[in-house]
């Protein structure tokens, strides 16, 4: 392998690893607070690709605006779902709000079906992401160098919003304390939907990231990139921000080079023994918190 | 009510049952839906009580049921095919020569279709099992996606023949086969849930601490009751891959799993017979009855708005949200069928019923 396509892949690799950083990072904060996995962020993502067709292509609308749409759509998409799916079952155990979770999947992946058909539809291309530019030798599309770029400053503008901010501080408490953290006066379920929504902006700033330089969307598209990013997120210790983005890199990083040494068929495969690997070790991930059962 | 009526009561309904399936043996062409939705209806019964056992009577959420159920049927698929069919079936890779020649009998080829299942949940339960709730629900649903790639991959191209899947398996010899062996594995599976491995798999679900404080080796019954759990599943693989007679890794997707999962809620975690139940119901509902949603229909000259392709799977993802929000406890609960309980509503003292859930 020469240099430049060693180089070339490392920037492949990190570009899709950002893009499950964003996703995994919705996965890990959802978990730090409801200790829900929040099995319809994949579906999530995947209708926001719906909404930029919808926007894009049946409503010729400009892609700043149908970017802004998107954006607008998911985050309403996913707290209208922690509202009715979620909300109701927060005193009953954790195994009816997964099953909840569960059915939120199946109903999205149904009703993408069904609105806009099984068959794969393409994506609006969004003319100046996929012009190529050249860096020393590596040649790339514009958005694979864009998206981590965008990546590491959202992580950071999230980072400063959880470290420096009264929200921040109330999403803290609560991921800490649950029931002591009603006591202080914090309005639960207005964090919990600010926490739902900064997970589903990313996803949806992340789906038109994934897609722009993919050829098409189907109903199912979100449920294996949703899985490994969730692996992405127990991977760096769920719960954890920076973990989740650690995860996402590995795990995309490592991918883009099964698949250059020619195993593409086995990437998924590595990633999932990665999972189980890790949690058979390490359970809490990389920078996961211990916590002890308590009788 | 005495013990002898309840037994004639008993009776009298698998009496019913076995009539039921004559007449509509007798009565139905082979290609009616009433054939299929009965059949399917067992299988999923078979595979839906084998999850019910973990995850309702054990409290070990599993995601991994698919993937079992690949590893069943892609066992039975290869060791039945017949040798003068495996040409044809393998026709592009060819034939690994370990498995050339075998085309075992049905009946055997079943349980060691279900044993390979076992012994894959035992090679993987040990480390598994160790984790908690969702972690171990992540893991399983790993695994079963780890199966489903493997099968497909080019690694083990000559043996399950990639993505192109088994075709030619041997499908079911009469009309009465998979309701035969459905409800022998779940008679044996209620046999095991009354017996005192099924109390200790209960005591797992209500406290696992305090289970082990009575002398429960936690470690080992988990172990047992995923194994059984799987051995069933492999063995409905096995029925599934008779009944479709063609299977490819894409028939087992997570999707699969979210199905019987969903079957078992609608019935009631911690209950057979309301996941009998319920996978006929579901079963009917979804291939039969709510077909019409999915054709236009005309009253008149006016079109009914909604209905076209793919709005069935909505209404029944919809009728599952609600199932799962407003009615947590499903058909049955986590109690059983009884005759007590419905001369109990007879009689109109639905206080003794009432009572008596409370006292379970």
């Amino acid at each position: 392998m020469s240099l430049t396509t060693f180089l070339q892949h490392c920037l492949t690799g990190i570009s899709i690893g950002s893009i499950y950083a964003l996703i995994a990072i919705g996965y890990t904060m959802v978990y730090g607070i409801l200790r829900l996995i929040n099995f319809a962020h994949g579906d999530i993502f995947m209708m926001a690709a719906y909404f930029m067709i919808f926007a894009m292509v049946d409503f010729m609308i400009p892609w700043y605006i149908s970017f802004i749409i998107v954006i607008a759509g998911t985050i309403l998409l996913g707290i209208t779902i922690e509202r009715i799916a979620y909300a109701p079952l927060r005193s009953s155990p954790r195994m009816s709000i997964m099953i909840s979770a569960i059915g939120v999947s199946y109903f999205l992946q149904n009703l993408a079906t069904y609105l806009f058909s099984a068959l794969p539809k393409s994506y609006p291309s969004i003319p100046f992401l996929n012009n190529t530019i050249k860096l020393g030798e590596v040649s790339t599309s514009l958005v694979t160098f864009i998206t981590p770029v965008l990546t590491v400053g959202l992580v950071f503008v999230l980072i400063f919003l959880i470290n420096h901010t009264k929200i921040g501080m109330a999403m803290r408490a609560v991921s800490r304390d649950f029931e002591t953290s009603k006591l202080m006066g914090i309005k639960i379920d207005r964090v919990i939907s600010i926490t739902f929504a900064i997970g589903c902006f990313l996803a949806a700033v992340g789906s038109v990231l994934y897609f722009t330089p993919r050829p098409s969307v189907y109903p199912l598209a979100g449920s294996l990139p949703g899985l490994k990013c969730f692996i992405a997120a127990v991977f760096g210790g769920i719960g954890s921000i920076p973990g989740a983005v650690v995860g996402g890199f590995i795990i995309g990083l490592s991918e883009t080079f099964i698949k250059a040494m020619g195993y593409s068929e086995y990437s998924d495969v590595f990633t999932f023994i990665l999972l189980i690997a890790v949690l058979l070790f390490r359970p809490t991930g990389l920078f996961g918190e211990k916590t002890e059962e308590k009788v | 009510m005495k013990k002898q009526t309840k037994l004639m009561l008993n009776l009298l309904l698998a009496g019913l049952a076995i009539a039921l399936l004559v007449t509509v043996d007798m009565t139905t062409k082979s290609t009616s839906m009433l054939r299929t939705v009965l059949q399917m209806g067992s299988i999923y019964a078979l595979v839906a009580v084998s999850m019910n056992l973990l995850n309702g009577f054990t409290g070990l959420f599993s995601l991994g049921q698919a993937g079992f159920m690949a590893v069943g049927a892609y066992t039975f698929a290869i060791i039945t095919i017949p040798v003068n069919a495996k040409g044809g079936v393998y026709y592009l890779y060819g034939v690994n020569d370990a498995i050339k020649n075998i085309a075992l009998p049905v009946i055997p080829a079943m349980i060691i279709a279900g044993m390979v299942a076992a012994l894959f949940a035992f090679l993987i339960g040990a480390p598994v099992l160790k984790l908690k709730s969702d972690y171990f629900a992540i893991a399983t649903m790993g695994f079963s996606e780890i199966v489903r790639m493997l099968i497909a991959s080019s690694g083990l191209v000559t043996i399950t023949n990639g993505s192109f899947g088994l075709k030619k398996i041997p499908g079911f010899t009469s009309f009465y086969s998979p309701f035969i062996v459905s409800a022998v594995c779940i008679g044996l599976i209620v046999l095991i849930i009354n017996s005192s491995y099924g109390r200790a798999f209960k005591a797992i679900r209500e406290d696992e601490i305090a289970a082990e404080a009575m002398g429960i080796n936690l470690a080992r019954t988990k172990i047992l009751a995923f194994v059984i759990s799987s051995f069933f599943a492999g063995i409905g693989g096995a029925l599934l891959a008779q009944y479709l007679g063609a299977i490819t890794s894409t028939t087992f997707p997570v999707k699969l799993t979210y199905d019987i999962l969903l079957i078992v809620v609608i019935g009631g975690m911690g209950s057979v017979t309301g996941s009998i139940i319920s996978s006929f119901l579901v079963i009917a509902s979804k291939e039969w009855w709510l077909r019409f949603l999915d054709q236009e229909h005309y009253i008149g000259s006016f079109r009914v708005p909604l209905l076209k392709s793919g709005f069935r799977m909505v209404v029944f993802s919809v009728v599952l949200m609600v199932v799962v929000l407003f009615f947590r406890r499903g058909i049955m609960g986590n109690n059983e069928f009884s005759w007590d309980r419905i001369a109990a509503r007879f009689a109109g003292r639905k206080k003794t019923s009432e009572t008596e859930a409370e006292s379970k």
